[in-house]
């Protein structure tokens, strides 16, 4: 295993990110860093430009402006692998999980372990699902690599996405709505997923609507309106009144 | 690894599903194997001509000639897509092999100079070792089907069209181009490579019909393919979420492609297997034979919606047609009958199987 990268070394740095639709500015001159073993809350409504800026860190799409840093190095995706390759996992909020197959082969789905025979590689069911039943076990999650996830609760399949951004080593880890779907006592998992993410030195940013979920994981929130950041503040320093305020607009910003 | 564990997982709260509730005991095929296996036992006291070796060699080598190219179908049906144009396929694979093997045997005709001339006392004496006009008029059989396969394959994966009107659209393309090469008369293999030709596609080896034992073969090749490589996982994976897919790096276009390239081989296969049985191939061959290997696959367990199939399922839906029709035929019932049967028995499969998963 690669070394995880020391706590508190900013993994993720964005200077003046911009982004232009034709004549429409879905973000302005965002500037923020996530550090290593920081789970940073993105909040903001409908339209606020936080799947533009997850979209952006993601590799979806390039910036109109600004740099992107990764890792002290300045990044240029074309496409969500480029981003992969460094170390950037997301979450999608449908899990991206192919509900025939099992547990195992989704979190090694398109990376697959191989063995050689001769000219052939066969695939290596017992590697995967030994390497498959470790994370799960580092997430603390009750899943059989063996079974099929269309058979699983929902924080199973979230243990299940969280799973695969582990088996690269990923350094930070974007979770879009992981709590929008899912009981309560799911949500409990979800967020104990989360902070085994940040015991582990892993970067994670939050992207939810739901105050509760941000207030129990997150060490800082950042709060966007109308394309801009509007607030970064440690979440000690906050109140979900003071979020609430800043989303919809009744306090400008902080 | 990154933190030592505080506990080993229990699973306490996680049931596990028994040997009866999962794997092939409890999918689709599972149970229409059993139905299958009942229909037979049940045909053993109907008739007394069913078990003799004559009639199983026969439902063997029946089944066969629909089995390889419903091996190609289901391959598709797993990626959720579907593919009309198998039925064409056949007929336009086994023509193109019986006219080049014919052309490349008929001194006078470009490129046959190659192959054979016409010795002091006027026949046809072949100019080079045995078996070169057959292997090549196989490969150009093949090939047609490959270029069909890529270009269903790219319509469907590069520019996005649906496989149902694809394919349908290539139904009619490679009918009408068969017509058109063969004037619409057909063609049939001649020239010394035939008998060779006949021996491979309709022999059998210690009573074993030839064609049995390429779908033997082949369908193993399948259950490899699909269960121990990347390949055949990622085809399960683009029938079960072709998005989640995508996001993972999966490479969509080239799979489907290949998926579509590997039917059309599969198909063109089975023409020209069952050109040899027939000793020709006449322009209207195979015609509707998309339905009947389609309504195989799905009754061997093959889901429509994607993600679920196998090379088990496809022989088990193919021996079970043929077992119904052989069984109509030796009750002496009337045989206009067997198409209503077949129908209803698609639907039974179907509806069993949603009853079934419902109950779990």
């Amino acid at each position: 295993m690669v070394k995880t990268p020391r706590a508190g070394e900013p993994v993720l740095e964005l200077t003046g990110v911009g982004k232009q639709f034709g004549a429409i500015r879905a973000l302005h001159a965002v500037d923020m860093q996530v550090s290593s073993g920081e789970v940073v809350g993105l909040m903001g409504d409908n339209g606020a430009g936080k799947s533009t800026l997850v979209k952006i860190i993601a590799g979806n799409f390039a910036p109109s402006s600004g740099e992107v840093r990764f890792d002290s190095k300045a990044v240029h995706f074309h496409r969500p692998v480029d981003a992969r390759a460094v170390g950037i996992e997301v979450v999608y909020q449908d899990l991206a999980l192919a509900d025939n197959l099992t547990a195992a082969a989704n979190v090694f789905l398109g990376r697959e372990l191989k063995r050689k025979f001769g000219p052939i590689a066969l695939l290596d069911h017992k590697a995967m699902a030994a390497r498959a039943l470790e994370l799960f076990g580092e997430l603390r999650s009750e899943t059989r690599p063996h079974d099929l996830v269309k058979q699983m609760s929902g924080g199973q399949r979230q243990a299940v996405a969280i799973a695969r951004t582990r088996l690269s080593n990923a350094k930070l880890v974007m979770m879009d709505e992981p709590t929008a779907a899912i009981s309560v006592r799911q949500v409990e998992q979800v967020l104990s997923l989360i902070l085994r993410l940040k015991e582990q030195g892993v970067a994670v940013m939050l992207i939810s609507h739901r105050m509760p979920d941000v207030f129990a994981v997150c060490d800082r929130v950042i709060v966007m309106r109308r394309g801009e950041k509007r607030a970064d503040k440690p979440i000690g320093d906050t109140s979900p009144e003071e979020v609430t305020a800043l989303i919809t607009g009744a306090k400008e910003a902080a | 690894m990154g933190l030592p564990m505080e506990s080993p997982i229990s699973f306490a709260n996680v049931g596990q599903a028994r040997w009866w509730q999962r794997g092939l005991f409890a999918s689709q095929t599972g149970y229409v194997a059993v139905a299958l296996l009942v229909l037979i036992v049940a045909m053993n006291f109907a008739s007394p001509y069913f078990f003799t070796e004559g009639n199983i060699q026969n439902v063997a080598k029946n089944f066969s000639f629909i089995a390889i190219a419903t091996l190609g179908v289901t391959l598709v049906i797993i990626t959720g897509g579907i593919d009309l144009s198998v039925g064409s396929m056949m007929c336009f694979s086994a023509m193109v092999t019986s006219m080049v093997m014919t052309g490349l045997s008929t001194p006078g005709l470009p490129g046959a100079s190659l192959f054979v001339h016409i010795a002091g006392d006027g026949k046809t004496v072949v100019a080079n070792i045995p078996g070169v006009i057959l292997l090549i008029s196989v490969l150009a059989g093949l090939g047609t089907a490959l270029i069909v396969g890529l270009v269903n394959g790219f319509c469907i994966a590069a520019l996005g069209l649906s496989p149902f009107v694809t394919t349908l659209g290539m139904l009619s393309i490679v009918r009408g181009l068969g017509y058109v090469i063969s004037n619409g008369r057909g063609a049939s293999p001649a020239g010394p490579d035939a008998d060779y030709f006949y021996a491979l596609t309709s022999g059998e080896v210690s009573g074993v019909p030839a064609p049995f034992i390429y779908l033997v073969m082949l369908a193993l090749l399948m259950a490899v393919v699909l269960h121990h490589t990347a390949f055949g996982r990622h085809v399960f994976a683009l029938g079960g979420n072709e998005k989640a897919a995508e996001l993972t790096g999966v490479s969509v276009v080239r799979v489907k492609i290949e998926v579509y390239v590997l039917c059309a081989l599969g198909a063109g296969l089975q023409g020209i297997i069952v050109c040899g049985w027939l000793g020709s191939a006449p322009a209207n061959m195979a015609t509707s034979y998309e339905l009947n290997v389609i309504a195989a696959a799905v009754i061997g367990g093959a889901n429509l919606a994607g993600g679920v199939g196998g090379p088990l399922g496809a022989i088990v839906g193919c021996v079970l047609l043929e077992v119904i029709r052989n069984g109509l035929v030796l009750a002496q019932v009337n045989s206009y009958w067997q198409q209503t049967l077949v129908g209803v028995i698609i639907i039974l499969a179907v509806l069993v199987d949603r009853v079934r998963s419902r109950m779990i």
